[in-house]
């Protein structure tokens, strides 16, 4: 199903169509091993897959630049793939292995990566808001042209912390670009059964903040508010606020029955799937032929292979390490 | 050189040290235009500028974790928390963020933020405006504790705070904001954090407190002073880390000890100290070691405030209790 109407298409460059679908597949193929790994307990803690929610990351990414910082949630391996940290690195920490970028520590909810400002990865639902308007603080204070891309879910719109975010984020005008991944279930709680106002915009604009719905489904229309909302808000226009309407195809995480939705519903949600849908739309417009579809999935089930055979080979954590970071060594930071 | 009150140590601190770091900045509720409830951060929107001293909604979860996206990010927030019992709703962001990144990115990010408040009863106050919540600070691995007891000690231990690499908590007593005066030099000086204060040096018993209630301790030592008794008292000054060497040997000197705190009795930090001198020197003791604490209730107020609270009297009598085991 094409939900775009042909003339409202626009031009595609053939490469940078091809790195979105790329991008989007890295993260279904990872979270598809991931699961594997999951039962057959060699990751361990909790799992929490992005699956059909992709376009979302991949599009708001684009935007951004390396100087930029990302702020995500617990479901957050596909952010941090894209964002840059490696294959390798984030399956190791979600292995638990000292090679992770969190020295196996941080595991599934908790990637942090300092090379490519990635400041989590965060178990706590609206957890990392005023951590990102502290960035955005931050760079305004410090006259720094720099934006933070925080990452939430709708559940988190339930929590305080949502409204003392963009209060202040609204108030002191800050580089904040609040993306709200509405997935229609905090966990196994419909939005109209948590919100009396379930109009997530209407929300985010009770502060003052510009707020745009997007078809999170829609790689190319996420990839398009995205840019429209970074170039705003590095001009130095304060924050912004993005509703990306999505779906996640699979269970909140690896123990949920499931109960709060028919299996009708995420079926019919699944005919939107991004991935699909966008290889599609390139195969009509001449930009994707098969066998250029078969060599990305090639290229990419090499990579997360390599992966999974670096973070296997990967060691554990000594027991001499079990009480350090908690503090700084040798009053060093 | 000046005498000066807590609240001006603590204010000439903070100035200065914003004069040598720019990144150095303050933000909390009303700590700009009007100076803060206390008055203790009273000039320094003047000086600095709202771009450094941010009147915050009052928004306790989002000032802490706004000054942990800060202190991540190159700066050295102080955060003011108006009264240390409204540090609840900031409880998240501090336990589950602040103590935790360095250790849950293992060490690719770390936190060093300062959070200032004030705490502590005796200024007749209601219960959210009076507690003594160190010991739940101190149970958060990850947190540094300080507690100064008079204006030499906070300006040297907050210059030592803002330079920490970790966050800490910094616990102002508040009855002693304006209680005494002493001289503070105009000139830099810190006090390294993690290391007690041996205030009065004896060998007949080790007394131990921190923040307000060092006034009353050093009254019962004098009070014991003129029955002969030499007491040592410790200035515990650094809640977390505690500085175990000082402590016991002390107590493995005096064979006697007595600990004085304003919260509540159980699980209250002189629990913790109880064991670490039993770990440590329990064959040393000659009578179980003491505490004078408040008690296990809400701060009352106002007319059982001072009943709540350990005075010299009662401090007087646990000394001797252990004098006469």
């Amino acid at each position: 199903m094409n939900l775009r109407a042909k003339e409202s298409m626009p031009v595609l460059q053939r490469d940078h169509a091809l790195h979105l679908l790329r991008e989007m597949l890295r993260i279904r193929r990872f979270e598809e091993k991931s699961a594997e790994l999951y039962a057959a307990a060699k990751i361990r803690g909790f799992l929490h897959l992005y699956i059909g929610e992709e376009a979302v990351a991949v599009g708001v990414m684009q935007a951004l630049e390396p100087r930029d910082a990302v702020v995500a949630t617990y479901r957050e391996h596909g952010h941090a793939l894209v964002r840059g940290v490696s294959a390798a690195s984030v399956m190791a920490e979600m292995c638990g292995k000292v090679e992770g970028c969190c020295r196996g520590r941080g595991g599934s909810m908790h990637i942090f990566d300092a090379a490519t400002r990635f400041y989590g990865g965060n178990a706590i639902v609206g957890g990392g808001l005023p951590l990102a308007v502290g960035l955005a603080l931050a760079d305004k204070m410090m006259r720094r042209k720099q934006v933070t891309a925080c990452f939430f879910g709708e559940g988190a719109v339930a929590e305080g912390e949502f409204h003392e975010s963009m209060n202040l984020a609204a108030l002191w005008g800050l580089p904040v670009v609040f993306c709200c991944e509405n997935n229609l279930y905090a966990m196994g709680t419909a939005l109209e059964r948590s919100e009396s106002e379930t109009d997530l915009c209407l929300k985010a604009a009770s502060f003052e903040v510009p707020s745009w719905p997007v078809d999170g489904m829609d790689i190319l229309a996420v990839e398009e508010a995205a840019r429209r909302a970074v170039t705003a808000v590095r001009s130095g226009g304060g924050p912004y606020f993005l509703e990306f309407r999505t779906y996640r195809f699979r269970a909140h995480s690896m123990f949920d029955p499931e109960l709060y939705r028919t299996k009708q519903e995420v079926e019919e949600w699944k005919k939107r799937d991004p991935i699909p849908n966008f290889s599609v739309l390139l195969k009509e417009q001449g930009l994707l032929k098969e066998e250029d579809l078969d060599l990305i999935e090639a290229e990419v089930g090499a990579e997360i292979h390599e992966a999974v055979q670096f973070a296997e080979a990967g060691n554990w954590e000594p027991v001499e390490d079990l009480t350090r970071f908690v503090y700084s060594e040798q009053g060093r930071p | 050189m000046a005498k000066l009150t807590m609240v001006e140590a603590i204010n000439l601190a903070l100035k200065q040290e914003m004069e040598r770091d720019p990144s150095v900045v303050v933000l909390g509720e009303d700590v700009g235009k009007n100076g803060g409830v206390f008055r203790v951060t009273q000039g320094l929107y003047e000086q600095f500028g709202d771009a450094r001293v941010a009147d915050t909604p009052l928004s306790e979860s989002a000032i802490v974790g706004v000054a942990i996206g800060m202190a991540v990010y190159g700066l050295r927030p102080v955060a003011e928390i108006q009264f240390e019992g409204f540090i609840y709703a900031a409880m998240e962001q501090l336990i589950s963020h602040a103590s935790r990144i360095r250790t849950r990115s293992r060490g690719r990010y770390y936190c060093p933020l300062v959070l200032r408040m004030p705490y502590g009863g005796g200024i007749r106050a209601p219960e959210h405006h009076s507690e003594s919540n160190e010991a739940l600070l101190v149970h958060t691995p990850g947190l540094k504790v300080v507690a100064p007891s008079t204006p030499y000690e906070a300006k040297g231990l907050l210059v030592s705070a803002i330079r920490d690499p970790d966050p800490v908590i910094f616990m102002e007593p508040k009855r002693v904001y304006r209680a005494i005066k002493e001289e503070v030099p105009e000139e830099e000086y810190s006090i390294p954090l993690g290391q007690s204060r041996i205030v009065t040096e004896g060998r007949d018993v080790t007394v131990i407190s921190w923040g307000a209630m060092l006034q009353a301790t050093l009254k019962a030592a004098a009070l014991m002073g003129e029955r002969g008794i030499r007491s040592e008292v410790i200035d515990l000054r650094s809640l977390s880390p505690l500085d175990d060497e000082t402590i016991i040997e002390s107590v493995k000197k005096t064979r006697r000890a007595v600990i004085v705190h304003e919260a509540p009795r159980t699980c209250g930090l002189g629990a913790e100290l109880v064991a670490r001198i039993n770990e440590k020197a329990l064959l040393y003791l000659e009578a179980p070691v003491e505490r004078v604490t408040g008690f296990d209730t809400v701060m009352p107020l106002p007319k059982l405030e001072q009943h709540y609270l350990p005075n010299a009297e009662r401090v007087v009598e646990a000394m001797d209790r252990v004098l006469n085991f």
